[in-house]
């Protein structure tokens, strides 16, 4: 059992309320040039008149303080951290080394580009690779992240249809599909069409093709495994059928961790594929960020990505290819997360492509190894092997008052991160469960253990669960207040005063 | 375990025996039984064998050696990133592991950090902008101004945003893609000759089906914009103003709130970040408490716990895609957290004097080498009246060939305008061939501006003393 | 938050809102069911006085920390009173959902079709199907 996180008599509060008159931290060079008034640099109207209260603080105020802040955070370098459909694969140090050489970080995106030729080989590269990977033919490394590129993949399905006349709204999604389906298939100008799943999990076939035969199908978005951790059997037929009605498929990469160089979604019938770079190709999410999602897409629709793409000219030279009528546009600023995709880079060509097999092999082995553990801890729906993830239930521990909520309170007492609570919507008290590849028997066990305590504390003792967590720097906190009277950014004392917002 | 790969695997072959005998296989391949035979992969992917981590690091500095970072040369490169001084307790702080490793904070009681230091950095930008509520962060400036675009779509219900030209074409370009199915349709307004916002051709375009009016400060061409007149010419018409913001000016510059402005986006990539050819960027968005409720991306709200102790947790998570799904205010799912916690880092590191002492030497930099320029021959000012620390100048050749003929002599001399002459039309898009982009930091000491100065007067010189050597010749303006 | 209860002095309809007929007015709001699947509310998105509302659509949307759900218009009419007390204090909804958790307040246009309403008893036995 942990005990109380974060260093003893921690200061809480912000840097703002550190600060001090006069204190600073910041050296700048002695100024070289005349010094010209700034009245004479910036008219009145446009001049600064009260100064931002940024903080006022040492160098080792800011130190100690973000020091401070780390130590109440928990990182997959913490321990584990099994959130389903995040995959919180260890992410490499290699990577960061990689990220932050200076031909690569010190890179303006519009420097001359016989000046860059090593990042856009790197970004060359690295669309090959992950077409392979994908089994279909030309990416673009510019959304920022998942549901950047599901937006971008359906502005491509869009793209596609007005160039042969057509203008289909409706795009299918399964009713376990990820938040961001939805929403995206709105920003794209589309309607969502829900698909139900039968009882394996699986696309109900009866439905889709009743929901395929209403018309006006512009395509299906899918990810295969889904977010029950099932492989979709019936993926071919699926395929064929949207093909048939005139729609395209589009592959959501979350799940990719459980089946690289095992399955690809190219092969599966899947036009249109986007791969998490933050999950499946352990770069590190941060806190929320950055992350990178590219897409690759079928030699068929090539024509549609966004412009520039990555291309190699006879004489061996990298350059940006701006030559692309038929692109939808610009998804973002200049040409994507290349930091990021430098460490996504790292990883694969350490890896290879045995080290790829085996990370899905492993991934798929950890989440069964776990979920038979668990099936006599908790409900687990489905009566099949799982892949790199799986559903579990906390629905019997609701005889003595206990929901999935106090089951994942009650893990931060244990030093385990909760998994994802909730999702899919289906699974009622959902507990969805990811170890990734990088976790060894000995973390699963302990993970299972302490759902194991905690079923037993389910019974004996439910008010600790309802009361959990109770060695956080934090108890449960009022996220009711917060959404009523929302406080989004600090109060100076002088706000209070004025009665600002 | 493979030789010769990395590898992140940690069971052994004995922890594999075991594992596979508590699920009841006897092979690993027997838990892949449910992928049908035609879609199972059984050769190899083709990619390149994997590589120890030696190996790695030989083959990722040679790809990064071939590249000339801004360190190698001395740079004036601009046009939204900048390469300005990233102070060295960022990266100590950035790079600790539970910053870096950890997921977003769903569980707001172990993710305290990063709450607290969003809800820090949302301060540091309301601070800088003047707004009352910013959002935890956004892939880019781009998608930042295409997200504000939507918000203004759907809180006024027009269909119409008028841009100025003077916002970065690239914003312009991403504003289009991705509104394409959604959200309201962009005018563009060219601007005069002199760089700066038409606002009489702005006050025409704008009318009672306009969602947004949205202009930069400074400019693409550095421009200093008069915003306080751009938020008439938007609320006249019940428009709201959207201003494009450079972070690092706003020591010196007037808040776009003070001004009239009702959402500010921008790219916070100065503050903190690497350039990183161009990403992962920093955007930003902040918006008037009206919009509040509407606003796309992340929120942090303060509160308490059940002990009465205060505490921070994503908050207003009705407005986001995992609650509403097709009825969100966007389908964004993440944000930039590390970039915004580099820029806290560095915000704190500068605070309120050091941000505007930063800002004056820039400027004054930039003044300074502007001046100069424009005593050689032939160089005219395109950016006129009043500039921050990016200004265009107008050459007497193309200056692709001069950025190019300088790279030797050890310059990143400015980015040619030219690479953006579709996105431009009007007066200020004739001859954009020759105008060069010219950015000054603090990174450039006066002896390299002298430099610069004298090499881009040789060129000059040399191109005069070429074309004159041939009778009859016309002054090469290709 | 209270107990569970439908009064029987008031018709409800389908998508668990509770009418209150006031002579030409009718007194919007919703039931015990609804609130209590919501949670604790932390947000009314309301219209104003003077909007039209139709029956059978939403006419505004309730939010609780984890969940938002649009509102329905048992009825047809326009808005001629709204409880703004539910600005700072939305769990009214919660606590007092027949009383100080009233919605909105319309003057009826077509009076017929309170017919179409359900009575307690019809509602209750229409939840125990669900």
């Amino acid at each position: 059992m942990a005990d109380a996180q974060g260093m003893p008599g921690l200061d809480r509060r912000t840097i703002y309320e550190k600060s001090c008159c006069g204190r600073r931290a910041y050296s700048l060079p002695a100024t070289d040039v005349p010094e010209v008034p700034l009245a004479d640099i910036v008219p009145a109207g446009l001049r600064r008149q009260a100064p931002p209260r940024l903080p006022e603080v040492s160098e080792v105020d800011i130190v100690r303080h973000f020091t401070g802040l780390s130590t109440l955070n928990f990182g997959v370098d913490n321990g584990s951290y099994p959130l389903g459909s995040c995959t919180m694969k260890y992410n490499p140090r290699l990577n960061e080394t990689t990220a932050q050489l200076e031909g690569f970080a010190g890179l303006h995106p519009y420097q001359p580009e016989s000046l860059a030729q090593g990042a856009l080989e790197l970004m060359w590269e690295l669309g090959e690779w992950l077409a392979e990977i994908a089994g279909l033919a030309r990416t673009t490394l510019q959304p920022a992240a998942g549901a950047h590129g599901e937006l971008t993949g359906l502005l491509i399905i869009r793209a596609h249809h007005l160039a042969q006349g057509r203008d289909p709204k409706r795009v299918i999604i399964p009713d376990t599909a990820h938040g961001t389906n939805p929403a995206s298939v709105v920003m794209g100008g589309f309607t969502p069409a829900p698909v139900r799943s039968d009882a394996r999990g699986g696309v109900d076939l009866e439905h889709l093709r009743e929901v395929l035969a209403e018309g006006d199908i512009a395509g299906l978005m899918l990810t295969n495994p889904n977010t029950l951790g099932l492989f979709d059997e019936h993926i071919v037929e699926i395929a064929r059928l949207v093909h048939e009605a005139g729609g395209l498929l589009y592959y959501d990469g979350a799940n990719s961790n459980a089946v690289l160089g095992i399955s690809r979604p190219g092969d599966m019938g899947f036009d249109i594929v986007h791969f998490n770079t933050h999950k499946t190709f352990s770069t590190p999410h941060g806190g929320g960020g950055p992350g990178a999602g590219p897409i690759v897409v079928s030699e068929e629709l090539a024509p549609y990505l966004p412009a520039p793409l990555v291309e190699n000219a006879e004489d061996g030279r990298f350059f940006f290819d701006y030559d692309r009528p038929q692109s939808i546009g610009k998804m973002r600023t200049f040409y994507g997360n290349f930091g990021v995709l430098v460490r996504a880079y790292t990883y694969i060509r350490g890896l290879g492509p045995d080290g790829l097999r085996r990370v899905s092999e492993t991934a798929v082995l950890n989440a069964n190894y776990v979920m038979e553990a668990m099936r006599g801890l908790l409900d687990v729906p489905y009566e099949r092997r799982c892949m790199h993830e799986f559903v579990a239930s906390a629905t019997p521990l609701k005889e003595h008052g206990v929901r999935a909520l106090d089951v994942a309170k009650r893990l931060l007492d244990y030093g385990v991160h909760p998994p994802t609570t909730y999702f899919p919507l289906i699974v009622d008290e959902a507990l969805m469960i990811e170890p990734t590849e990088t976790e060894s028997r000995e973390d699963l066990d302990r993970m299972v253990d302490a759902f194991r305590r905690i079923v037993e504390e389910a019974r004996d003792d439910p008010e600790k669960l309802r009361e959990a967590p109770v060695t956080m720097p934090v108890r449960r906190l009022d996220e009711a207040e917060a959404a009523r009277r929302p406080v989004l950014r600090q109060r100076f004392p002088e706000d209070e005063e004025a009665g600002a917002c | 375990m493979p030789q010769g790969a990395t590898d992140y695997v940690p069971h052994s072959a004995a922890d594999l025996g075991k594992m596979l005998a508590a699920v009841g296989a006897s092979s690993v391949a027997e838990l892949f039984a449910d992928i049908p035979e035609d879609v199972r992969r059984r050769e190899s992917l083709s990619l390149p064998a994997g590589l120890s981590e030696v190996e790695v690091l030989a083959e990722l500095r040679r790809l990064a050696a071939a590249d000339a970072p801004a360190s190698a040369l001395v740079s004036f490169l601009g046009a939204g990133i900048y390469d300005h001084h990233v102070p060295a307790i960022v990266d100590a702080i950035v790079g600790r592991g539970e910053f870096l490793t950890a997921y977003t904070p769903y569980q707001p009681e172990r993710s305290q950090g990063v709450l607290q230091s969003i809800f820090e950095f949302q301060t540091a930008i309301c601070e800088l902008t003047g707004m009352d509520v910013s959002n935890a962060s956004m892939y880019d400036g781009g998608t930042a101004l295409a997200e504000a675009s939507v918000l203004a779509g759907s809180q006024t219900r027009r269909g119409k945003v008028v841009l100025s030209a003077g916002v970065h074409p690239e914003y312009r370009q991403v504003l289009v893609t991705e509104t394409a199915g959604h959200g309201p349709r962009p005018q563009v307004v060219d601007l005069l000759a002199g760089a700066a916002t038409d606002l009489a051709a702005l006050e025409r375009a704008v009318g009672d089906d306009t969602a947004a009016v949205v202009v930069q400060q400074p400019n693409f061409f550095g421009a200093l914009e008069d915003v306080a007149a751009a938020a008439r010419v938007a609320h006249t018409a019940g428009a709201l103003l959207v201003v494009v913001a450079d972070p690092v000016s706003l020591g010196l510059l007037e808040a776009p709130g003070r001004l009239g402005a009702d959402i500010v986006v921008g790219e916070a990539q100065s503050l903190g970040n690497a350039m990183s050819f161009g990403g992962p960027g920093l955007g930003f968005m902040a918006v008037a408490k009206p919009l509040m409720r509407r606003i796309p991306g992340r929120l942090v709200g303060q509160t308490v716990d059940l002990e009465g102790k205060r505490g921070f947790v994503l908050t207003l998570q009705t407005r986001e895609q995992h609650i509403r799904r097709e009825k969100a205010t966007s389908n964004i799912c993440s944000n930039h957290a590390l970039n915004a916690l580099a820029a806290l880092v560095h915000l704190s590191w500068l605070g309120r004097e050091g941000l505007a002492e930063l800002g004056l030497l820039c400027a004054r930099k930039a003044a300074y080498l502007r001046a100069r320029l424009l005593e050689l021959p032939g160089v005219t000012a395109f950016t006129e009246g009043p500039v921050f620390r990016e200004f265009a100048v107008r050459l007497p050749l193309p200056a692709a060939r001069l950025a190019e003929a300088l790279v030797p002599a050890g310059f990143l001399a400015g980015v040619p305008a030219g690479r953006f002459a579709g996105q431009f039309s009007g007066p200020a898009a004739a001859g954009l061939d020759d105008v060069l982009l010219i950015a000054v930091t603090e990174k450039r000491s006066r002896a390299q501006l002298d430099e610069f100065v004298a090499a881009v007067a040789a060129h000059l010189g040399a191109g005069d003393r070429a074309s004159a050597g041939v009778p009859g010749a016309e002054v090469d303006r290709g | 938050m209270a107990d569970e209860s439908y009064p029987q002095d008031l018709r409800y309809y389908k998508e668990h809102d509770w009418v209150r007929v006031d002579g030409e007015d009718a007194v919007f709001g919703i039931t015990w069911f609804a609130q209590d699947a919501l949670g604790e509310i932390v947000y009314a998105d309301l219209p104003a006085v003077g909007d039209e509302v139709t029956a059978g659509s939403p006419y505004g949307e309730l939010e609780s920390v984890k969940a938002v759900t649009d509102v329905f218009a048992p009825l047809t009419g326009e808005v001629v009173e709204v409880n703004d007390a539910l600005q700072d204090e939305p769990q009214r909804v919660n606590d007092d959902c027949y009383g100080e958790g009233w919605i909105i307040r319309i003057r009826m246009t077509a009076p017929g079709q309170l017919s179409e309403l359900l009575d307690a008893d019809a509602y209750k036995a229409f939840l125990d199907e669900a």
